[in-house]
Protein backbone atom coordinates (compact mmCIF):
# COMPACT_ATOMS: atom_id res chain seq x y z
CA UNK A 1 0.00 0.00 0.00
CA UNK A 2 2.50 1.95 1.24
CA UNK A 3 4.30 2.53 -2.29
CA UNK A 4 1.52 2.11 -4.83
CA UNK A 5 2.21 4.93 -7.62
CA UNK A 6 0.46 8.12 -6.61
CA UNK A 7 1.24 10.55 -9.26
CA UNK A 8 0.82 8.44 -12.70
CA UNK A 9 -2.85 6.24 -12.12
CA UNK A 10 -5.44 7.00 -15.07
CA UNK A 11 -7.32 9.72 -14.82
CA UNK A 12 -11.46 8.75 -15.45
CA UNK A 13 -12.97 9.63 -18.13
CA UNK A 14 -13.52 13.90 -18.42
CA UNK A 15 -16.31 16.43 -19.07
CA UNK A 16 -14.61 16.28 -22.71
CA UNK A 17 -15.99 13.09 -23.88
CA UNK A 18 -19.25 13.17 -22.22
CA UNK A 19 -22.40 13.77 -23.83
CA UNK A 20 -24.14 16.61 -22.53
CA UNK A 21 -26.79 16.12 -19.71
CA UNK A 22 -29.62 18.01 -18.29
CA UNK A 23 -28.53 17.46 -14.82
CA UNK A 24 -24.89 18.37 -15.30
CA UNK A 25 -25.17 21.11 -17.45
CA UNK A 26 -28.02 22.99 -15.02
CA UNK A 27 -25.27 22.13 -12.46
CA UNK A 28 -22.32 24.12 -14.04
CA UNK A 29 -24.57 26.89 -15.06
CA UNK A 30 -25.57 27.31 -11.24
CA UNK A 31 -21.58 27.90 -10.41
CA UNK A 32 -20.93 29.85 -13.83
CA UNK A 33 -24.14 32.18 -13.23
CA UNK A 34 -23.51 32.65 -9.15
CA UNK A 35 -19.98 33.34 -10.14
CA UNK A 36 -20.64 35.34 -12.68
CA UNK A 37 -23.24 37.84 -10.71
CA UNK A 38 -20.08 39.09 -9.37
CA UNK A 39 -19.86 41.77 -12.17
CA UNK A 40 -23.12 43.03 -11.69
CA UNK A 41 -22.85 42.93 -7.63
CA UNK A 42 -19.67 45.47 -7.94
CA UNK A 43 -21.47 47.74 -10.54
CA UNK A 44 -24.45 48.19 -8.18
CA UNK A 45 -21.86 48.91 -5.33
CA UNK A 46 -20.30 51.30 -7.50
CA UNK A 47 -23.92 53.37 -8.08
CA UNK A 48 -24.38 53.22 -4.40
CA UNK A 49 -20.96 54.45 -3.26
CA UNK A 50 -21.36 57.04 -5.92
CA UNK A 51 -25.00 58.22 -4.88
CA UNK A 52 -23.44 58.29 -1.04
CA UNK A 53 -20.88 60.86 -2.84
CA UNK A 54 -23.14 63.71 -4.37
CA UNK A 55 -24.67 64.22 -7.90
CA UNK A 56 -21.59 64.18 -9.60
CA UNK A 57 -20.38 61.07 -9.17
CA UNK A 58 -24.08 59.59 -9.35
CA UNK A 59 -24.31 60.97 -12.58
CA UNK A 60 -21.13 59.24 -13.91
CA UNK A 61 -22.13 55.73 -12.11
CA UNK A 62 -25.61 55.90 -13.53
CA UNK A 63 -24.66 56.84 -16.89
CA UNK A 64 -22.69 53.82 -17.54
CA UNK A 65 -25.22 50.89 -15.30
CA UNK A 66 -28.26 52.83 -17.06
CA UNK A 67 -25.85 52.90 -20.97
CA UNK A 68 -26.83 50.18 -23.34
CA UNK A 69 -23.85 48.02 -21.89
CA UNK A 70 -25.26 48.55 -18.39
CA UNK A 71 -28.98 47.38 -19.39
CA UNK A 72 -27.02 44.41 -21.26
CA UNK A 73 -25.20 43.54 -18.08
CA UNK A 74 -27.91 43.78 -15.70
CA UNK A 75 -30.53 42.44 -18.06
CA UNK A 76 -28.51 39.15 -18.48
CA UNK A 77 -27.63 39.24 -14.69
CA UNK A 78 -31.16 39.16 -14.03
CA UNK A 79 -31.67 36.27 -16.12
CA UNK A 80 -28.35 34.62 -14.49
CA UNK A 81 -30.13 35.42 -10.63
CA UNK A 82 -33.36 33.82 -11.28
CA UNK A 83 -31.54 31.00 -12.82
CA UNK A 84 -29.45 31.04 -10.03
CA UNK A 85 -32.25 31.08 -7.04
CA UNK A 86 -34.13 28.14 -8.70
CA UNK A 87 -30.84 26.08 -9.00
CA UNK A 88 -30.44 27.35 -5.13
CA UNK A 89 -34.50 26.35 -4.47
CA UNK A 90 -33.28 22.63 -6.23
CA UNK A 91 -30.65 22.31 -3.60
CA UNK A 92 -32.41 23.27 -0.98
CA UNK A 93 -35.04 20.58 -1.89
CA UNK A 94 -32.26 17.94 -2.47
CA UNK A 95 -31.02 18.73 1.15
CA UNK A 96 -34.10 17.51 2.04
CA UNK A 97 -33.99 14.00 0.14
CA UNK A 98 -36.33 15.18 -2.18
CA UNK A 99 -36.29 14.96 -6.21
CA UNK A 100 -33.05 13.14 -5.66
CA UNK A 101 -33.96 10.53 -9.01
CA UNK A 102 -32.09 11.23 -12.16
CA UNK A 103 -35.65 12.01 -13.99
CA UNK A 104 -37.35 14.52 -11.10
CA UNK A 105 -33.51 16.17 -11.22
CA UNK A 106 -33.63 16.73 -14.78
CA UNK A 107 -36.97 17.65 -14.88
CA UNK A 108 -36.08 19.96 -12.32
CA UNK A 109 -32.93 21.35 -14.66
CA UNK A 110 -36.17 21.34 -17.20
CA UNK A 111 -38.55 24.06 -15.35
CA UNK A 112 -35.12 25.81 -13.69
CA UNK A 113 -34.57 26.57 -17.71
CA UNK A 114 -37.90 27.80 -18.67
CA UNK A 115 -39.26 29.86 -15.49
CA UNK A 116 -35.48 31.43 -15.12
CA UNK A 117 -36.33 32.74 -18.73
CA UNK A 118 -39.66 34.00 -17.87
CA UNK A 119 -39.07 35.42 -14.48
CA UNK A 120 -36.56 37.03 -16.32
CA UNK A 121 -39.23 38.77 -18.93
CA UNK A 122 -41.69 39.20 -16.10
CA UNK A 123 -39.03 41.45 -14.26
CA UNK A 124 -37.95 43.28 -17.55
CA UNK A 125 -41.59 44.00 -18.40
CA UNK A 126 -42.46 44.99 -14.44
CA UNK A 127 -39.19 46.71 -13.61
CA UNK B 1 7.93 8.39 4.60
CA UNK B 2 7.98 5.69 2.46
CA UNK B 3 7.76 3.26 5.03
CA UNK B 4 4.12 4.63 6.38
CA UNK B 5 1.48 2.44 5.44
CA UNK B 6 -1.59 4.62 4.25
CA UNK B 7 -3.29 3.85 7.64
CA UNK B 8 -0.19 5.08 9.48
CA UNK B 9 -0.77 8.08 6.96
CA UNK B 10 -4.40 9.07 8.51
CA UNK B 11 -4.51 8.11 12.15
CA UNK B 12 -4.54 10.82 14.77
CA UNK B 13 -5.45 13.44 11.98
CA UNK B 14 -9.06 14.02 12.40
CA UNK B 15 -12.11 15.16 10.31
CA UNK B 16 -11.38 18.07 8.20
CA UNK B 17 -14.04 19.31 10.86
CA UNK B 18 -15.33 22.33 9.15
CA UNK B 19 -16.72 20.54 5.90
CA UNK B 20 -20.90 20.69 7.70
CA UNK B 21 -20.36 24.49 9.05
CA UNK B 22 -19.78 26.03 5.47
CA UNK B 23 -22.72 23.60 3.63
CA UNK B 24 -25.02 24.87 6.82
CA UNK B 25 -23.85 28.61 6.38
CA UNK B 26 -24.55 27.73 2.59
CA UNK B 27 -28.05 26.78 3.38
CA UNK B 28 -28.92 29.23 6.08
CA UNK B 29 -27.88 32.11 3.17
CA UNK B 30 -29.72 30.36 0.23
CA UNK B 31 -33.49 30.38 2.37
CA UNK B 32 -32.83 34.03 3.30
CA UNK B 33 -31.79 35.24 -0.23
CA UNK B 34 -34.67 33.43 -1.33
CA UNK B 35 -36.74 36.05 -0.19
CA UNK B 36 -34.19 38.76 -0.20
CA UNK B 37 -33.23 38.62 -3.88
CA UNK B 38 -36.95 39.22 -5.45
CA UNK B 39 -37.50 42.16 -3.07
CA UNK B 40 -34.08 44.08 -4.00
CA UNK B 41 -34.74 42.85 -7.48
CA UNK B 42 -38.41 44.87 -7.53
CA UNK B 43 -37.16 47.43 -5.65
CA UNK B 44 -33.79 48.18 -6.90
CA UNK B 45 -34.65 48.09 -10.13
CA UNK B 46 -38.28 50.49 -10.35
CA UNK B 47 -35.85 53.36 -9.36
CA UNK B 48 -32.87 52.20 -11.19
CA UNK B 49 -32.94 54.99 -14.15
CA UNK B 50 -34.66 57.74 -12.11
CA UNK B 51 -33.15 60.74 -11.29
CA UNK B 52 -29.86 61.88 -8.32
CA UNK B 53 -33.33 63.02 -6.31
CA UNK B 54 -35.56 60.43 -6.79
CA UNK B 55 -33.10 57.78 -5.87
CA UNK B 56 -31.72 59.98 -2.53
CA UNK B 57 -35.58 60.23 -1.37
CA UNK B 58 -36.25 56.68 -2.02
CA UNK B 59 -33.34 55.20 -0.32
CA UNK B 60 -34.16 57.24 2.74
CA UNK B 61 -37.44 55.14 3.39
CA UNK B 62 -36.91 52.61 5.77
CA UNK B 63 -38.16 49.56 4.07
CA UNK B 64 -36.22 49.70 0.19
CA UNK B 65 -32.81 50.71 2.28
CA UNK B 66 -33.21 48.16 4.80
CA UNK B 67 -33.75 45.28 1.78
CA UNK B 68 -30.60 46.83 0.03
CA UNK B 69 -28.36 46.34 3.13
CA UNK B 70 -29.30 42.92 3.61
CA UNK B 71 -29.38 41.77 -0.10
CA UNK B 72 -26.35 42.95 -0.70
CA UNK B 73 -24.48 41.74 3.00
CA UNK B 74 -26.26 38.24 2.58
CA UNK B 75 -25.59 38.09 -1.05
CA UNK B 76 -21.79 39.23 -0.81
CA UNK B 77 -21.40 36.91 2.35
CA UNK B 78 -22.85 33.93 0.18
CA UNK B 79 -21.00 35.23 -2.77
CA UNK B 80 -17.47 34.63 -0.80
CA UNK B 81 -18.31 31.11 0.19
CA UNK B 82 -19.19 30.00 -3.01
CA UNK B 83 -16.46 31.09 -4.74
CA UNK B 84 -14.23 29.70 -2.28
CA UNK B 85 -15.37 26.36 -3.38
CA UNK B 86 -15.09 27.64 -6.89
CA UNK B 87 -11.25 28.25 -6.44
CA UNK B 88 -10.87 25.29 -4.45
CA UNK B 89 -11.85 23.14 -7.58
CA UNK B 90 -9.99 24.72 -10.10
CA UNK B 91 -6.97 26.65 -8.24
CA UNK B 92 -4.91 24.52 -6.29
CA UNK B 93 -1.08 25.33 -4.45
CA UNK B 94 -0.49 28.66 -3.31
CA UNK B 95 -2.57 30.31 -5.74
CA UNK B 96 -5.40 29.14 -4.30
CA UNK B 97 -4.91 30.31 -0.95
CA UNK B 98 -4.14 33.27 -2.75
CA UNK B 99 -7.07 33.59 -4.14
CA UNK B 100 -9.35 32.41 -1.35
CA UNK B 101 -8.00 35.35 0.60
CA UNK B 102 -8.32 37.74 -2.33
CA UNK B 103 -11.94 37.12 -3.02
CA UNK B 104 -12.84 36.67 0.56
CA UNK B 105 -11.58 40.18 1.21
CA UNK B 106 -12.84 41.57 -2.04
CA UNK B 107 -16.58 40.25 -0.46
CA UNK B 108 -16.38 42.30 2.46
CA UNK B 109 -14.98 45.15 1.09
CA UNK B 110 -17.77 45.38 -1.41
CA UNK B 111 -20.16 44.55 1.22
CA UNK B 112 -18.87 47.30 2.83
CA UNK B 113 -18.81 50.46 1.33
CA UNK B 114 -22.41 48.99 0.12
CA UNK B 115 -23.57 49.17 3.48
CA UNK B 116 -21.96 52.35 4.58
CA UNK B 117 -23.21 54.52 1.50
CA UNK B 118 -26.86 53.17 1.99
CA UNK B 119 -26.40 54.33 5.82
CA UNK B 120 -25.50 57.47 4.33
CA UNK B 121 -28.08 57.70 1.96
CA UNK B 122 -30.54 56.95 4.23
CA UNK B 123 -29.61 59.45 7.51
Amino acid sequence: MADVNRGNRPLSPHLTIYRPQWTSMSSILVRITGNALIVAALMIVWWFVAAAAGPEAFATANGFVTSWFGDLVMTLSVLGLWYHLLGGLRHLVWDSGRMLDVDKSELAAQMMMVLSVLLTIFTVIVV
Amino acid sequence: MAFLTDRKRATGMGSAKTGTHHHWQMMVTSVALLVLTPLFIFTFGSILGSSYEEVIAYYQRPFPAVVAILTLLVGFFHYRLGVQTLIEDYVHGFARKAAIICMICVSYAAAAFAIFAIIRIAL
